[in-house]
């Protein structure tokens, strides 16, 4: 039965979108901490997604391929007081762009519930042919 | 009787095509996001023919393989709706290579539950009219 594919298909894709949503959420709650468990700047991460094929030609769902940190430049923060600072005084800040990572939120959050409808509609669909002839 | 048996597989046949196309519809709103996605969609008609001249019960019904060394057979054997898959035509490009468009996935989606929900309908109101018959009420 090829609408129980559906489960799995919709499935990985909430999965996977509810990764996105945690790193997201993991840039977000990091966008000031200047020193991680290496010494270093946070830097921001984002999930790249792949094709998992679930059953066959038809059913292909989604995951998380790996999640790679950002390359962009850390930002500079002039801030003498800091104990972070240089000795010009500037603050090596986390490359995370804020208004980068709520656009991301809103659209995995969107991508989330359109799979849910999917799961939904498809055992819908299941419960009815069940009790198909009753 | 031989009448109610061709008007029910007919409607089983195009139940099995629609969940077909229901899942590639999935499918494609599953990888919305995914670079180099390519969403694709069923050819209803030809696909609907091909389950009807293959008779009863092909469609999803691959060779059983009772033993490990069995071959496996072809794989279009598996998936015998797999020809009338196609690429949809690109609406608005995405600069990561993926074609998804989820207001027509979205509708497609809808247009496959409303198929898929008639022929139920269809296979109920058969069976109801059958009982009616039988009981004579």
């Amino acid at each position: 039965m090829s609408l129980l594919n559906i489960f799995g298909v919709a499935g990985s894709a909430l999965t996977a979108q509810s990764v996105r949503l945690n790193t997201t959420a993991s840039n977000l709650a990091n966008v000031e901490s200047v020193v991680d468990e290496k010494g270093q700047p946070y830097r921001g991460k984002q999930v790249v997604f792949q094709v998992k094929p679930v059953q066959g030609e038809m059913a292909k769902g989604v995951r998380v391929k790996e999640i790679v940190e950002s390359a962009a430049p850390f930002r500079l923060v002039y801030d003498p007081h800091n104990p972070a600072a240089d000795e010009k005084g500037y603050v090596r800040m986390p490359n995370v762009n804020v208004v980068e990572e709520m656009v991301n939120m809103i659209s995995a959050s969107r991508s989330y519930q359109n799979n849910v409808e999917v799961l939904n509609t498809a055992r819908d669909l299941l419960k009815k042919t069940l009790s198909l002839g009753q | 009787m031989d009448k109610m048996e061709s008007v029910l597989a007919f409607q089983r046949k195009a139940m099995q095509v629609h969940s077909q196309r229901q899942q590639l519809i999935a499918s494609n709103i599953a990888n919305a996001d995914t670079p180099h996605y390519k969403a694709k969609d069923l050819d209803f008609r030809a696909a609907l023919a091909a389950v009807g001249q293959r008779g009863a019960g092909v469609a999803g019904s691959p060779l059983k393989r009772t033993h490990a060394a069995h071959l496996a057979g072809n794989r279009a054997e598996a998936d015998p709706l797999a020809p009338f898959t196609g690429y949809r035509t690109e609406v608005q490009s995405a600069v990561d290579g993926n074609t998804v468009d989820m207001d027509q996935e979205r509708a497609a989606f809808a247009e496959t539950t409303l198929y898929y929900e008639a022929s139920l309908n269809f296979i109920n109101r058969l069976l109801r009219g059958m009982r009616t018959a039988i009981t004579g009420q």
